[in-house]
């Protein structure tokens, strides 16, 4: 047997590393600041320094955090509801119908506020389409719901290249960015934060029955888990913090795959902590990236998305290689 | 057993449809504690169909299934769970986890939503564990064990739940010979203990050892339950599974060999 460290430590670790994150986050960048400034710009200095860092850095730090806290959660979610440890928060379409309502928003010249509310009613409306289809005829399977999702997700994908294909030049830029996940644009983050700790809070009194469903549904109804109303609360909430991070800071790739497994082989599969530790874990891995895009090719800025993906590419053939070893 | 104390599990005018085809008609049956029944039939008979119905986890087509005296719409599904345990045909792993923590998700029913398991629960399964005789294997991964010890670990499983019947949907699965033997001997003691068992074998041979009662389903949707000797004769066996038997005595054991 593996030792495993004791699992509560584990909380606190990953919450110092996210408060780490953000502190390197704030003092990074063009301008300079050092950890006393940082300390003057957070209670209300009012110099420039104080400025960029409280208007610009902190907001998109933030940003970074509940975003990337909130798709490792949904990806945590979602790979216990299809039952598949390669499954992502995007497998179900989520994202492609938030892309279809921004790009669309953004195409026509719309405000980012406009192409917010359209992102979000996107995801919304692909989950409600991916979620009546699957469920059709009153059965729900997994399979069932993972094609159907993969096809819905499919149908996006065309209508976004269709989108960028016609879309004015001018527009294209802009448009791109928020496909490859971006998250200087976010005005307001707060709510996310607040969001993902409702999602966290609501998901812990249920962990020890998605302990149970990860073994099978059968057996899970047959020890008393209420199975088909677990998984439609685990659908709802996995897609509507999906939708909230994509609209946030685009479609930012393998933050939701990759978290949890690394999350579950440093501490195994137990929910209870597997979930909120995905929330720290996911937060601060993308406060870091979101920071390390700011600054590689500085001043150019890189959309976050390129980077996970760069990283999240080789780590996941890696993952791949030795689960089915 | 008094008239006062329940059956077990109680099946009155049960019959069971897979879409629109009638699997078998009517029938009756009631298993006390300490007895032991079998049901046998041809594939796609609806063995497994029957097993789910008297587990409470289908709708039968008509009839009605109760538990301990009390139909299974009554009852919470936590509560039930405290009562009945199914052991399911196959035991897939998506996510790994060592067989201890496997063992422990049978105390699911018994541990209060915001509890974690308690060093009672672990004795619990530990003590399963070591009554199949894996107790060694407790902090292995159980992605890495074989077919045979992974059936063991869901009879653990089943085992720490600690219900007063055990439903098994061929509990024999991957399983050698002498532990076959030695799975079916540590039911049959659980049901001296005082609880039920009602397993699907497809074992003829088996059956005629240790079963008290037998549920025989023919696949064309004939369905006779009764004491286990009346129900498993050669003409009626013969009938169901569509093959020749010869039967014989070895050793003071009835055993049935296909002609």
């Amino acid at each position: 047997m593996t030792p495993r460290p004791p699992l509560l430590l584990v909380l606190p670790a990953l919450l110092l590393a996210g408060l780490a994150a953000l502190g390197w986050a704030l003092v990074s960048g063009e301008t300079r600041a050092d950890w006393t400034s940082l300390i003057g710009a957070l209670s209300g200095h009012d110099d420039f320094e104080a400025t960029v860092v409280r208007e610009l850095r902190l907001p998109r730090a933030v940003a970074a955090y509940a975003g990337g806290g909130m798709l490792a959660v949904a990806g945590a979610l979602m790979q216990v509801l299809l039952r598949n440890p390669l499954a992502d928060p995007y497998v179900l379409g989520v994202s492609g119908g938030a892309a279809v309502g921004a790009l669309g928003a953004l195409s026509l010249g719309l405000s980012a506020l406009a192409a917010d509310v359209c992102a979000f009613t996107g995801a919304l409306v692909a989950m409600l389409l991916v979620f009546g289809l699957a469920r059709g005829d009153g059965s729900w399977t997994q399979t069932r719901l993972l094609l159907t999702g993969v096809i819905v997700a499919a149908g996006c994908g065309a209508v976004v290249t269709l989108m960028l294909s016609m879309a004015h030049d001018a527009r294209v830029h802009s448009m791109l960015f928020w496909l490859m996940g971006d998250a200087s644009a976010a005005g307001r983050p707060w709510p996310a934060l607040a969001l993902l700790l409702f999602a966290v809070l609501a998901c812990l009194p249920l962990a020890r029955d998605l302990n149970v469903l990860a073994r099978g549904a059968l057996g899970a109804r047959a020890l008393g888990v209420a199975v088909e109303r677990l998984r439609l609360a685990i659908y709802l909430l996995a897609s509507l913090l999906t939708a909230t991070a994509v609209t946030m800071i685009g479609t930012v790739g393998f933050v939701g795959l990759i978290v949890p497994h690394l999350v579950r082989l440093a501490i195994g599969n137990d929910q209870r902590v597997l979930l909120p530790a995905s929330a720290l874990a996911g937060g601060a891995l993308l406060v870091a990236a979101d920071t390390a895009a700011r600054l590689v090719l500085s001043p150019l800025q890189l959309p976050v998305g390129v980077l996970t993906a760069l990283i999240g590419v080789p780590v996941f053939l890696f993952l791949l290689g030795r689960h089915y070893r | 057993m008094s008239a006062a104390t329940p059956p077990l599990l109680e099946a009155e005018a049960l019959a069971l449809q897979a879409g629109d085809r009638w699997l078998c008609r009517e029938f009756a049956l009631r298993l006390h504690p300490g007895e032991c029944l079998v049901v046998l039939g041809p594939n796609g008979a609806g063995k497994t169909t029957l097993l789910h119905t008297l587990a409470g986890l289908r709708h039968p087509g008509a009839g009605v299934v109760r538990l301990l005296g009390r139909a299974y719409r009554e009852r919470t599904a936590r509560e039930v769970a405290r009562l009945r345990a199914l052991l399911a045909q196959d035991q897939s792993d998506y996510f790994s986890c060592t067989v201890l923590e496997a063992t422990l998700v049978g105390r699911h029913p018994h541990i209060d939503r915001w509890a974690w398991e308690s060093r009672t629960d672990r004795d619990i399964a530990l003590a399963a564990l070591a009554r199949v005789g894996i107790a060694e294997l407790a902090g292995r991964e159980v992605s890495s064990l074989s077919g045979g010890e992974r059936q063991r670990v869901a009879i653990a499983t089943l085992l720490a739940q600690q219900p007063s019947l055990y439903l098994l949907d061929e509990p024999l699965n991957h399983l050698d010979l002498r532990f076959q033997v030695q799975v079916l001997e540590l039911f049959r003691s659980l049901a001296r203990d005082g609880a039920g068992v009602a397993m699907v074998l497809h074992d003829i041979n088996l059956a005629t050892r240790y079963a008290d009662q037998a549920v025989l389903l023919d696949g064309r949707g004939g369905a006779i339950a009764g004491r286990a000797r009346e129900i498993l004769q050669p003409g009626r066996l013969e009938d169901a599974f569509g093959h020749p038997l010869l039967r014989a005595e070895v050793g003071g054991h009835t055993v049935f060999v296909p002609r």
